[in-house]
C-alpha cells in the first residue's frame, strides 16, 4: 500500500511550490511519485531516491581516494578545521532551511569566519542595489490578482522557474484578472530569442551589455526628453511605445534575472530597474521583484539579516560584521587568496565560481556539506552527505517574494544519515569546546 | 617635520589590515611605541612589529609626521585610512581602501592602488602613479556620500566606478577610465585625460565629466547642446557640451533646473 501527501513543497527553485502531491510508501521510507511539480523539481524529489547514494562522511587520502569516516570524526575534523583557520569562509547555504543556517552563524561567529551566500554569484548586485535605493516589491499574489503588465528582464522563467507563469504570473485567472493570460501584456527583454521571449507581446532584443542604457532609455521616455534615435540596439520609437505600454497598466511587475544581475553594469542595472519601477510608480502602480534561484537564498539573506545586519558577503573575522562585496565577497576572497579554509554547505561553488577560485579551493584545508557530490563535493578534502532537506527533513524557507514557506518532511533519510542541522550543531559544540567556551 | 620609515620584512601569508598606518595615529609616538601598534590577520590581532622594521620617531602632530613605506605591501589594506594631516609616501604598490575618508594630508602611492582608494574621501590630496583600481573616490556600500572634498590624481588607469555618489572634490585621470564614471553623482568634477568606455554620468544629479578621449557608448539620458571653450589646467580646448542625466531626477538652483555637464573634446 502506498500514501499520498499534498500541499508538499517543491525544495529545488525560488517559486518554492507548494501544491505538490507525493506518493510515499506505507512504512514511509520510498518515495514512489510526485505530482504537480515541474520535470526538475520531480527529479530533485526522485534523486534522494537513487540506490548508489552516498550516506557516510568520506575523507581524501593523500593518493586522492576517499576513505570512509564516522559523523564524529567528520565534526572533528571541520571543528579544528575552523578553530586553526585565520580566516575561513562559510559559503552556500542556499539549499538548507534556515534552521540549519542560523547554528551555521553560530559557528561563524565563533570561528571569526566570511559567511556569504550564493547571492554572491546571482542577486548580489540585486542586494547592492537595494541597499543604495531600496525596493518598491510585493507578493507573487498580488501579481496573481492585480498585474496587467509583466516584465521578465534578463530572465528566462519558461526553463529557469517552469510553474512561475502557470502558478503567479501570466495564466492564472486571478480576482482583478478574470481573463487570466487575456488581462496581461507581456513584455520581455533579452538579447535572446529564449522560449519566455517567443511568448512575448513585445521582444525587446536589446543589445548584450546595453541594458543600463536601456532602462535609461525607459525613463527619459517617461520624461518626454530627447532619445537618440537607436538605443541598445532599438529604435528610440518602439522604446517609447513600451514605456507608454508600461504606464498605461493598471498594476505593473518587473522580474529579473541573472541577464542583468551577472552582465555588464551588474548591481547598475537593478539600480537603475528600481528607479524606472519608481519612476513608474508617477503614473501607475509598478513593483519588482528578483527571480531568485535556489529555493532558501531569500532564506539566507533573511537569517544573515536579522542575524547580522547584512544579507551576504559578511566578515566576521574581527569580532563584528562588515559588509562589502569586492573585498568581503567569496570571489574576491578566493581569487585574491585572502581565506586559509573553505566550508561549503548546501551549493556548489565548484561548478560555479571561475576557475582561479576553486584552485584556490583544491589548496586548502576544505570541508563539503551536501547530499549529492558535486564538482565541490570532488575538490574538497571532506565530503559530508547529509539528509535532503525539503524531501528527508521539514524546515522553513523564504520563497523569492520573501515569503517563509514551512517545508514538509516526505520520507525518512536512509538509517544513521544526519541533517544539516544536526551535523552544524555537533560542530558547534565541539568548537565551543576547542574554543575554550563550553 | 619627523619621518618615521617603515620597511616590510616579514609579509602576511594573508592580508593586512592596517588602518594604523596613517600620521593621526604616529603622532608622537617613538619607533617602539609606533611597532606596537595593532595591525590584524583574518581574526588574529598582532603588531605592526611583527611585520615591519619601524626606524624614526613620529613628530608631536599629525602634521608635522612623514611616513614613508618601503618593501612589499600589495597585501596591506587602509594604508592611510582617515588621515588629517602629514604625508604618506608608499614606494610600491598597495592594496584595498587607500586614503579611505581621508580629510586632509597628502598621500602619494608610486606603484599601483586597488579598489575602494579614496571611499568617502572629505579633504587633502591622493597622488597614485600607477592605477587606481574600481570605486575610486566613491562612497561605501549602502553609503550616499561619495568623496566630497580634496584632490586626486592617478597618473595611469583608472577601473570602473569612478566618483559613484560624488559629492565634490575632483579627481584627474591621466590615463584611461573603465564603465561607470559618476554614478549617481551631486557634484565634484572628473576629468579623463584618456579614453572612456561606456555609462558616464548615469543617474548623475549633478557634476562635471570632461573628457579628452574617446567614449564608446554615451548614456541616451544625455542631450547635445553645442559646443563650447573650456580652460582645463590652463589649456583651452573646445568641447561638444551634454547635459544629463535627463531620465534622473532634479534638483531646483534659484528656480532653475540644474544639470550635469559632460564636456568631450573634439
Ligand atoms: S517551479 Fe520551481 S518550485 Fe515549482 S515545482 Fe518547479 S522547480 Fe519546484
Amino acid at each position: 500500500m502506498t500514501k499520498t501527501m499534498t500541499d508538499v513543497v517543491c525544495p529545488f527553485c525560488g517559486t518554492l511550490c507548494d501544491d505538490l502531491e507525493v506518493v510515499v510508501s506505507d512504512d514511509g521510507k520510498q518515495l514512489k511519485e510526485v505530482y504537480n511539480a515541474c520535470v526538475i523539481g520531480t527529479e530533485k524529489f526522485l534523486h534522494s531516491q537513487t540506490k548508489d547514494r552516498i550516506t557516510r562522511p568520506r575523507l581524501k587520502q593523500p593518493d586522492g581516494s576517499w576513505k570512509e569516516v564516522s559523523y564524529d570524526e567528520a565534526v572533528e575534523y571541520t571543528a579544528q578545521m575552523l578553530a586553526n583557520a585565520k580566516k575561513p569562509l562559510m559559503y552556500g547555504w542556499s539549499s538548507t532551511n534556515c534552521e540549519a543556517q542560523s547554528v551555521g552563524h553560530e559557528i561563524a561567529e565563533m570561528a571569526g569566519a566570511c559567511v556569504d551566500n550564493t547571492a554572491a554569484v546571482c542577486h548580489g548586485p540585486t542586494v547592492i542595489a537595494l541597499q543604495d535605493i531600496g525596493l518598491p516589491s510585493c507578493t507573487l499574489g498580488e501579481i496573481k490578482n492585480r498585474a496587467d503588465r509583466i516584465l521578465f528582464w534578463g530572465c528566462n522563467p519558461a526553463h529557469a522557474h517552469p510553474r512561475h507563469m502557470s502558478r503567479y504570473s501570466i495564466y492564472p485567472r486571478g480576482f482583478f484578472t478574470g481573463k487570466g493570460q487575456k488581462s496581461r501584456k507581456m513584455i520581455v527583454v533579452d538579447p535572446r530569442v529564449t522560449d519566455t521571449a517567443k511568448l512575448a507581446d513585445v521582444h525587446l532584443q536589446v543589445e548584450q551589455g546595453r541594458d543600463y542604457e536601456l532602462l535609461n532609455a525607459f525613463r527619459v521616455a517617461l520624461n518626454n526628453e530627447w532619445l537618440p534615435d537607436v538605443v541598445a540596439g532599438i529604435p528610440a520609437a518602439k522604446i517609447r511605445e513600451a514605456a507608454d505600454l508600461c504606464k498605461n497598466g493598471r498594476f505593473g511587475i518587473i522580474f529579473f534575472g541573472m541577464g542583468v544581475t551577472q552582465t555588464l553594469s551588474k548591481n547598475h542595472n537593478i539600480d537603475e530597474a528600481i528607479a524606472l519601477t519608481k519612476h513608474l510608480n508617477e503614473f501607475t502602480k509598478f513593483s519588482i521583484m528578483p527571480m531568485r534561484g535556489h529555493y532558501n537564498v531569500t532564506g539566507s539573506g533573511e537569517v544573515l539579516g536579522w542575524q547580522f545586519g547584512f544579507p551576504y558577503s559578511v566578515d566576521l573575522t574581527r569580532g563584528f560584521a562588515r559588509y562589502n562585496p569586492g573585498d568581503t565577497s567569496s570571489i574576491d576572497l578566493l581569487a585574491r587568496g585572502e581565506v586559509d579554509a573553505m566550508f561549503t554547505i548546501a551549493s556548489d561553488p565548484g561548478a560555479h565560481f571561475p576557475i582561479s577560485c576553486v584552485k584556490h579551493i583544491a589548496k586548502i584545508p576544505s570541508v563539503c556539506i551536501d547530499p549529492h557530490q558535486t564538482p565541490t563535493s570532488g575538490v574538497s578534502k571532506l565530503h559530508v552527505p547529509v539528509a535532503f532537506v525539503g524531501v528527508e527533513v521539514g524546515g522553513n524557507a523564504y520563497r523569492m517574494d520573501n515569503v517563509p514557506i514551512d517545508m514538509r518532511k516526505v520520507v525518512d533519510p536512509p538509517a544513521g544519515m544526519l541533517t544539516d542541522e544536526e551535523f552544524l550543531t555537533k560542530v558547534r559544540d565541539r568548537l565551543k569546546q576547542l574554543k575554550g567556551k563550553a | 617635520m619627523e619621518t618615521v620609515t617603515i620597511t616590510m620584512k616579514n609579509p602576511p601569508a594573508l592580508y593586512l589590515e592596517a588602518d594604523n598606518i596613517c600620521p593621526d595615529k604616529f603622532a608622537g609616538k617613538t619607533a617602539l611605541q609606533i611597532a606596537d601598534l595593532h595591525v590584524f590577520e583574518g581574526n588574529t590581532t598582532s603588531t605592526i612589529g611583527k611585520y615591519f622594521d619601524v626606524s624614526g620617531n613620529a613628530g608631536a602632530s599629525a602634521a608635522d609626521t612623514k611616513i614613508v613605506v618601503k618593501g612589499d605591501v600589495k597585501k596591506v589594506k587602509y594604508i592611510g585610512m582617515k588621515m588629517s594631516a602629514g604625508e604618506i609616501g608608499v614606494e610600491g604598490s598597495t592594496d584595498l581602501y587607500a586614503g579611505a575618508w581621508m580629510t586632509g594630508g597628502k598621500l602619494t602611492v608610486k606603484g599601483n592602488v586597488e579598489a575602494f582608494a579614496a571611499t568617502g574621501m572629505k579633504g587633502g590630496e591622493l597622488v597614485i602613479e600607477g592605477n587606481a583600481g574600481n570605486y575610486l573616490g566613491a562612497a561605501y556600500r549602502g553609503d550616499w556620500r561619495g568623496m566630497s572634498g580634496g584632490k586626486i590624481l592617478v597618473k595611469g588607469n583608472a577601473g570602473s566606478d569612478v566618483g559613484m555618489y560624488m559629492l565634490g572634490g575632483e579627481i584627474t585621470i591621466n590615463g584611461n577610465v573603465d564603465v561607470h564614471v559618476m554614478t549617481h553623482a551631486e557634484g565634484g568634477k572628473v576629468i579623463i585625460k584618456g579614453n572612456a568606455k561606456s555609462k558616464l554620468g548615469g543617474q548623475l544629479v549633478d557634476g562635471t565629466i570632461i573628457v579628452y578621449g574617446t567614449i564608446d557608448v554615451m548614456m541616451p539620458g544625455y542631450k547635445p547642446i553645442g559646443t563650447v571653450e573650456l580652460e582645463v589646467d590652463g589649456a583651452k580646448s573646445k568641447f561638444a557640451h551634454f547635459i544629463g542625466d535627463t531620465g534622473e531626477r532634479k534638483k531646483k538652483r534659484k528656480g532653475q533646473i540644474v544639470y550635469g555637464n559632460l564636456y568631450k573634446k573634439v
